[in-house]
């Protein structure tokens, strides 16, 4: 419905570009010159006219109607459906909905529920219909109003610009509002989850089980929210991926800048950044069936008990994951430090390693950090692997061969399937949302600070 | 390792420096080389494990291209179809046409006797092929009293038996297919009734519960959606935000809120956007759960710090003269953007763009928290079907314990690989060809 109005707005706005632009050229007499704007600024003025305020009124329409039809449907209720509970009236609205959009519903539906789909029905209708005039309306309106403000004096150039700096003002807020959205969103549910579970039991707890009770009786249903074996998890698994990742990354951006043929260095850099490119699920994919198992056997063979979804599976393949990562911001940072500094060495007598150890590593320290900061950040924040290779089971252990879980892992499985928005079990998710939010903002923002500094420092 | 260390803190009179340092000499060669080999090694296990991962996906999935199908003699009897003989076509189309199959397997192996054992028979093929038998009927109605052999898909055993993903020497409890249902498979391919084919199942068909029937179409259109609403959103935004940063912007704190905010979007874990789509679009705003509007609306927010970097640079890479001439000439700045500046970084940014989406293609952590991981075997039609993407479908094969499903799992994956390696393909091809060097 409202893709077929914004393409004849669509149309209609360029059917008024020619109309603006031919009117320009009529009203210019002879010659051009006697124009303020070139002829297409007149036939962009006319174009926005008419499609700029009719895209506005459609925008907002099209996000207030939903609820106002809602409302007018629920008013149009019988009043015994209209004063149930809110979650059976959501129940009977449910109903209504699939039928409207034609889906099987449950049971046979009531005769009160088809005519309330009836009503539905006709008032979306409406509204559709009545947006579509409006709409129109207003489009036309617009084309009259620009066609006929096209006269010589017209600063249509000006005016255009104008509002084309708008929109380019309009769109770098996106970034901004995204921000506040995210802050938002995990900000207020986070408020609603410590008012039922106080913030130091969220931060201090040594016992994780978001499985609340429905019935007072029910068994197997603590509902304790404590979070450290879930932090204690997440830095055992990205603790290991640190361990793969940084060595090798770090050693191959060394060998890449230092050692390496310039034809060998353009081959294997990118082979290596083929990693970051492979989409994680792959590696969770990896991990869970080649790299576990493995792991397992190899285990047993050695007489360890190891779990089928161990730490160190996970870690091993996060960290795989993460050397690409390593390895090109290191590399950007030991590119960074002057040559004068090696050829110093060079001159003393050091070998290359030696001035590598001496003098390149000293002086490439800080950048390195940031470097490594920000694939823990990374790591910390890394969904997919985790959740297909470590387990759900929220063990306080420091044994990379037990199953662990991670804050990522509980977010996924807090919210995916059936959930009900109130419960401290979802709103759960979003408190450990907000907590790794602020954590890799903060790794970010050090690492950010470290790495511009360094640079500074040799530019 | 001390000896440079040792050479200056000991000036010893009698000996002389060259034999001090010669004498360290062999050992800072060995440590030398120690270490390159270090390098050498630590970039190699990074090969390794590029070269490892592509060869295990590769060798597990490759077989999923190819399916088994079982050629059956089918009677289709007017009896069972049709047995009003009106050709009535609501009446073609519900007849049991498994009676036809089965009648056809008991056909072909007449001493197959008792419930449990005729159950195994009927389990050869999948449980698809009535459907197959019907669709033939129903667009040809003349088959009604024909005897047609008619290749059927085989059921997910089957074909992990023939591709020999099942041990024969295992003891019989132990394997999912028993000894008799291996006889019989021996039996058909003896008799030429068992084939591989391409298959065009995994291309053409949504999800399924039954291996044999599952296929990614759905999820490639439901990523194709998402991708579009991702694109269309993200690059119109991304690049007017890079140009108005880069050509425009006033050096003031406002723009460095800005730019602050771009850099840490681009370091947020993909996870938040999820919780940010889920808390704003699906409970405030009211879009539907599952759909690729909504995953695209995410996606974009998440692409669009790549879009406008990449943009960025793009943009400051085209030389300041050609914004004077252009200026000089008497454009506006707009004009001078718009004419000149722009056309001049659009492959840049074109690439930057190709390159975030390629990133999105294969995002799904944010996509879980919309909804996107529901079982659909519906092909989506539109921005508000239910749909789900490949990775998440990819995820949720992962999580299945048949072999078969393993197979095309790792298939799923060699086709969203296929996808990338072409994307990022494409973005070098436009660097490489319209790259100007200043």
């Amino acid at each position: 419905m409202l893709s077929y109005l914004l393409l004849t707005l669509l149309l209609l706005s360029s059917a008024a570009y020619y109309l603006g632009r031919t009117r320009a050229f009529k009203v210019a007499g002879d010659h051009i010159r006697n124009l303020h704007s070139l002829p297409s600024f007149h036939g962009s003025y006319t174009a926005l006219w008419c499609g700029l305020p009719a895209l506005i009124v459609v925008a907002v329409w099209a996000m207030l109607q939903p609820g106002l039809i809602l409302e007018l449907m629920v008013a149009g209720l019988p009043p015994e459906l209209r004063e149930l509970p809110p979650d059976r009236l959501g129940l009977v609205l449910n109903d209504i909905r699939n039928l409207v959009s034609g889906n099987i519903v449950s049971s046979t539906p009531d005769p009160v529920i088809l005519a309330a789909a009836e009503h539905y029905r006709n008032l979306r209708l409406i509204g559709y219909a009545s947006l579509w005039v409006v709409a129109l309306l207003l489009a036309t309106a617009g084309i009259v109003h620009g066609w006929r403000a096209v006269s010589p004096t017209l600063r249509a150039r000006n005016r255009v610009e104008q509002v084309v700096k708008a929109l380019l003002i309009v769109s770098s807020t996106v970034a901004i509002f995204t921000t506040v959205g995210i802050v938002l969103s995990v900000l207020f549910e986070s408020i609603r989850f410590f008012h039922k579970i106080p913030l130091t039991e969220f931060l201090f707890g040594l016992q994780w089980s978001p499985q609340t009770a429905i019935r007072a009786d029910q068994i197997g249903s603590s509902g304790a929210f404590g979070a450290v074996p879930l932090f204690a998890g997440t830095l055992l698994i990205s603790g290991i991926a640190m361990l793969v990742a940084v060595p090798i990354g770090l050693m191959s951006a060394l060998y890449l800048s230092e050692y390496a043929s310039p034809k060998f260095r353009a081959v294997a850099k990118p082979a290596l950044e083929i990693l970051a490119g492979i989409p994680t699920v792959v590696y969770g994919f990896f991990a869970a069936l080649t790299v576990a198992p493995l792991i397992r056997e190899a285990g047993t063979a050695l007489g360890l008990q190891v779990a089928s979804e161990s730490a160190l599976a996970a870690g091993l393949v996060m960290g795989i994951m993460i050397i690409p990562f390593v390895s090109s911001l290191s590399d950007d940072v030991i590119n960074a430090v002057p040559q004068s500094m090696r050829d110093g060495s060079y001159a003393l007598g050091a070998t290359k390693s030696e001035t590598i150890k001496r003098v390149l590593l000293p002086a490439a320290l800080p950048g390195i950090v940031g470097s490594i900061l920000l694939a823990v950040s990374r790591a910390i924040g890394e969904t997919m692997i985790v959740v297909m290779a470590a387990g759900l089971s929220a063990n306080l252990t420091a044994n990379p061969l037990q199953a662990v879980t991670t804050v990522t892992v509980q977010i996924v499985t807090l919210l995916t399937g059936d959930q009900e928005f109130d419960s401290a079990k979802t709103l759960a998710a979003f408190a450990l949302g907000l907590l790794l939010f602020i954590v890799t903002l903060i790794l970010n923002v050090i690492a950010l600070r470290v790495v511009r500094k360094y640079r500074e420092q040799y530019e | 390792m001390n000896s440079l260390d040792d050479s200056a803190a000991l000036p010893p009179p009698s000996r002389d420096i060259k034999t001090i340092v010669n004498a360290g000499l062999k050992r800072r060669h060995a440590a030398e080389r120690r270490f390159r080999w270090f390098g050498l090694a630590a970039i190699s296990l990074g090969l390794a494990f590029v070269v490892l991962m592509f060869a295990n996906i590769i060798g597990k999935g490759y077989p999923a291209f190819w399916q088994t199908f079982i050629e059956l003699p089918v009677a289709f009897d007017p009896a069972v179809i049709d047995p009003e003989g009106r050709r009535d076509p609501k009446a073609l189309a519900d007849a049991d046409y498994a009676a036809l199959i089965r009648a056809s397997l008991r056909g072909l192996f007449p001493r197959v006797e008792g419930r449990r054992d005729l159950r195994e028979l009927y389990g050869l093929v999948s449980s698809n092929a009535p459907f197959r038998l019907r669709g033939q009927v129903l667009d040809d109605p003349a088959l009604i009293g024909a005897t047609r052999s008619v290749w059927v898909l085989a059921s997910a055993k089957v074909d992990t038996l023939i591709k020999g993903n099942i041990n024969r020497t295992l003891d019989e409890s132990l394997r999912p297919i028993s000894d008799q249902e291996i006889a019989w498979v021996d039996r058909l391919i003896a008799d030429g009734r068992l084939e591989q084919r391409f298959n065009t199942i995994l291309f053409g068909n949504g999800d399924s519960r039954e291996p044999e029937q599952a296929g990614i179409r759905g999820a490639l259109m439901g990523s194709f959606y998402t991708l579009l609403i991702t694109f269309l959103l993200s690059f119109p935004i991304g690049v007017a935000t890079a140009v108005y940063l880069e050509e425009f912007a006033p050096k003031n704190r406002w723009t460095d809120l800005i730019e602050v905010n771009i850099n840490n979007l681009a370091a947020v874990p993909s996870i938040v956007f999820g919780l940010l789509g889920l808390a704003v679009f699906i409970n405030f705003f009211g879009l539907p759960r599952s759909a690729p509007l909504v995953g695209g609306l995410v996606l974009s927010l998440m692409t669009l710090p790549v879009i406008i970097i990449a943009g960025r640079a793009a943009l400051t890479s085209v030389p300041p003269s050609i914004r004077e001439a252009a200026l000089g000439m008497g454009a506006s700045k707009l004009q001078m953007v718009g004419h000149h500046v722009l056309p001049l970084a659009m492959p840049g940014m074109l690439t930057g763009s190709i390159i975030g989406m390629a990133r999105a293609l294969g995002e799904s952590a944010p996509l879980l928290m919309i909804g996107m991981v529901a079982f659909i075997v519906d092909v989506p039609r539109g921005f508000t079907d239910p749909a789900t993407v490949l990775p998440v479908q990819i995820y949720l094969w992962a999580d299945l314990p048949e072999r078969a499903f393993v197979e095309r799992t790792s298939a799923a994956i060699m086709v969203l690989l296929g996808f990338m390696i072409l994307m990022n393909g494409l973005a070098i091809v436009l660097r490489k060809r319209f790259e100007r060097r200043w």
